[in-house]
């Protein structure tokens, strides 16, 4: 079983009246609600998380894309991605992912995720999402009718221009180019691992299975709403005659482990609430805008990630709701041990992206979780799927002795105009060392 | 009448309503919306006009949808429509975006219009006048856009939400297949060049529009009076956007009063 420690970084100050006076927390949310000095802290505050999350053995660090909104506040993860390349060692940066079919030229992500590929010596995994229709469609201005055929045109150039040996044209409908040659290619060859996040549409699980890829459930209704959707998978899996192999599936789970069971809901309650009623409050009508679902998705009855449908399940549901129901898997470490095992095994899930600073919750409750859960649930839950081979993570084949490691920084205090600054030099000595 | 339309060997297979026997051809080009079963101000301008009106391709059960992109696509297939229907020319109706695309189909050849009727066209985009986002839309709010009163029989049976469950879904799924057609022209911003190409138009143009129009207001109108040479606008009173539903006989007089002149 591996992890990865997933970040939405989520505006954590919204008014208590949110709900009540705002339509959306998406695509037109004031501006104004916005403090770019707030802003500030909570970057540098969530890459502390991240790279906490590193030092305690997870797998992997996760950041997604998202635009114009206060749920998550990574319009390019790609930055963050890199910002961790530098302070982090082991876990592998999954980066999920870029919604290829925004870019102009698409070729724009390859260059970027090799970068971050080479920088971090091959600990990528390159994530390709279509995007939420409030992403592509509202903010980004994508048809509705034609994402998703851009979508897999953006991916065909991709992966042709990370394989390709020479340089080549690329004739497509979308993207038009005369000399496509990638500079830099990814370290890892032919490619990083792909892994394509969904949030229901049937036609990616035939994507991945067709291609070998992970697919990567992102949902917030949790382990027992989410066997639907795992089920249609491997359903898909089993009918191409795939290996039914469970690290071909990654999971988005909220959870939050505490002392005990009652410290948790006294610790996380309030945060949770923030997440479903705040962070996850998009109006109705930029939920699905009429294309961006095919007609074979919305007829499979998958139930939308937000919107009136989804909110109107969520309705009135309390800290007890929440875990009765699978969306929140909190308490003791015991607890969360055994509900997280069960969770994991009914969906045949090799990949947990764990989603542990959730909504409002401030650093030291973050910390907390994330040690408790390092301490006492990972190490509990290693052994599952041990026979198993995980073929959707970096190979890490590259040898110690070529491993990069950045050099020290060393701060001194400086007066600039009357103002203290810190300065930072790397010296000549331990530059020359390396 | 309801007919099925094949085009280019197959490649499309339209539904085709038509209205009236004889007279002169008026080929009708439809909103965003698609067409009712039966559209009774068609069947009046069915008296004097020999009507033709397609179920765009993604409409209905008309097919072909995936032949065309963008306008230049658009303008294509209703060329090819009128060759293969015999009427290479005609009375060329058009209404929101049925509109912008009539007067595109009288621009990119200005042999195919006689005479052209742009009711509530698309097309323009004014920074101080935004038309309101009909696809992020909820549904208890498409009548007030749409109405002059939102309240009348029509605007209600237009825009009714069924309480059973499988028609709301074929609801849904109906209205999905439309819009995502109507995406291609209109999203996000329905302004796709006319505004190059409106200077072409050589047929004599009548704009009609409600004056309470919500979605598309009346002040739109001068970006076609200002670039087509023979064009007159004409108010209709107490109609919203969908004027043919809240003043049938004013707009089929209209109609009918240009057409004859």
């Amino acid at each position: 079983m591996k992890f990865t420690w997933f970040h939405l970084m989520p505006y954590r100050f919204l008014p208590e009246d949110f709900k009540e006076k705002y339509r959306s927390v998406w695509v037109d949310i004031p501006r104004d609600l916005y403090d770019p000095k707030v802003g500030h802290r909570l970057y540098n505050d969530y890459l502390d998380q991240l790279e906490y999350a590193d030092s305690m053995g997870f797998d992997g660090l996760g950041v997604n894309e998202h635009h114009q909104n206060a749920y998550g506040l990574m319009p390019s993860p790609n930055i963050m991605a890199a910002a961790l390349t530098r302070r982090t060692r082991n876990a592998n940066l999954v980066v999920l992912g870029n919604s290829i079919a925004l870019y102009n030229p698409p070729i724009r992500v390859a260059e970027e995720f090799a970068m971050l590929d080479v920088i971090s010596g091959g600990r990528l995994i390159a994530g390709f999402p279509v995007g939420t229709s409030m992403d592509t469609n509202f903010c980004y201005g994508e048809v509705p009718a034609t994402i998703r055929e851009k979508y897999y045109e953006a991916h065909d150039l991709i992966t042709k221009a990370w394989a390709a040996k020479d340089v080549f044209s690329f004739n497509g409908k979308y993207t038009k180019l005369r000399y496509v040659n990638l500079w830099p290619k990814p370290l890892q060859q032919p490619r990083p691992p792909i892994w394509i996040p969904g949030g229901g549409s049937v036609e990616t699980y035939d994507f991945c299975a067709d291609h070998d890829y992970q697919y990567s459930f992102l949902s917030y209704f949790g382990y027992i709403a989410g066997k639907k959707v795992a089920d249609g998978y491997w359903d898909v899996m089993a009918k191409k005659g795939k290996e039914l192999n469970p690290y071909s599936l990654g999971f988005a789970q909220v959870v939050a482990v505490a002392e005990t069971d009652e410290q948790a809901e006294k610790d996380y309650a309030a945060h949770m609430d923030y997440f479903y009623n705040r962070c996850l409050h998009v109006y109705n009508g930029f939920a699905d805008a009429p294309g961006y679902r095919t007609v074979k998705t919305i007829k499979a009855g998958v139930l939308g990630q937000v919107g009136d449908q989804a909110a109107l399940r969520r309705e009135g549901l309390k800290w007890k709701d929440f875990i009765d129901q699978g969306y929140v898997i909190a308490g003791s470490p015991k607890t969360v041990r055994e509900r997280l095992r069960e969770a994991m095994k009914s969906l045949n899930c090799g990949h947990l992206m764990i989603l542990q600073q959730i909504g409002s919750m401030p650093p030291e409750l973050v910390r907390k979780s994330t040690s408790l859960f390092a301490t006492e649930v990972m190490p509990h839950m290693r052994d599952l799927w041990s026979n198993f081979e995980d073929r959707w993570s970096p190979k890490r084949d590259l040898p110690q002795a070529d491993f990069a490691m950045p050099a020290p920084v060393h701060f001194q205090k400086t007066e600039v105009n009357g103002k203290v600054r810190a300065s930072a030099s790397a010296s000549a000595e331990v530059r020359s060392a390396k | 009448m309801n007919t099925t339309q094949k085009l280019l060997n197959g490649k499309f297979s339209l539904e085709m309503q038509t209205y009236g026997s004889s007279g002169e051809p008026l080929l009708f080009i439809h909103g965003a919306g698609g067409l009712m079963p039966v559209e009774p101000f068609l069947e009046g301008l069915g008296k004097t006009f020999k009507v033709y009106a397609p179920q765009f391709p993604g409409y209905a059960e008309s097919t072909g949808n995936e032949h065309i992109d963008d306008i230049a696509d658009a303008v294509l297939f209703f060329h090819q429509l009128m060759d293969e229907l015999g009427i290479p020319t005609a009375n060329i109706v058009g209404h929101s975006m049925g509109g912008m695309l009539a007067a595109e189909v009288a621009a990119f050849d200005v042999h195919r219009a006689k005479k052209l009727v742009l009711i509530s066209p698309a097309g323009f985009w004014i920074d101080e006048t935004p038309i309101p986002d009909l696809f992020a839309a909820q549904l208890d709010e498409v009548a007030g856009l749409l109405f002059h009163d939102p309240k009348s029989p029509a605007a209600q049976m237009m825009t009714a939400i069924p309480s059973d469950f499988k028609a709301l879904e074929t609801m849904y799924v109906e209205r999905v297949k439309r819009f995502a057609t109507a995406s291609k022209f209109l999203w996000p911003i329905p302004d796709r060049g006319l505004k190059k190409r409106a200077y072409r138009i050589q047929a004599p143009t009548l704009l009609l529009w409600g004056d309470d129009d919500k979605l598309i207001p009346p002040v739109y109108a001068k970006e076609f009076t200002s670039r087509i040479k023979n064009c007159k606008l004409e108010l209709i009173k107490n109609a919203g956007h969908m004027v043919m539903y809240e003043q049938q006989e004013a707009l089929v007089s209209a109609i009918r009063k240009f057409l004859k002149s």
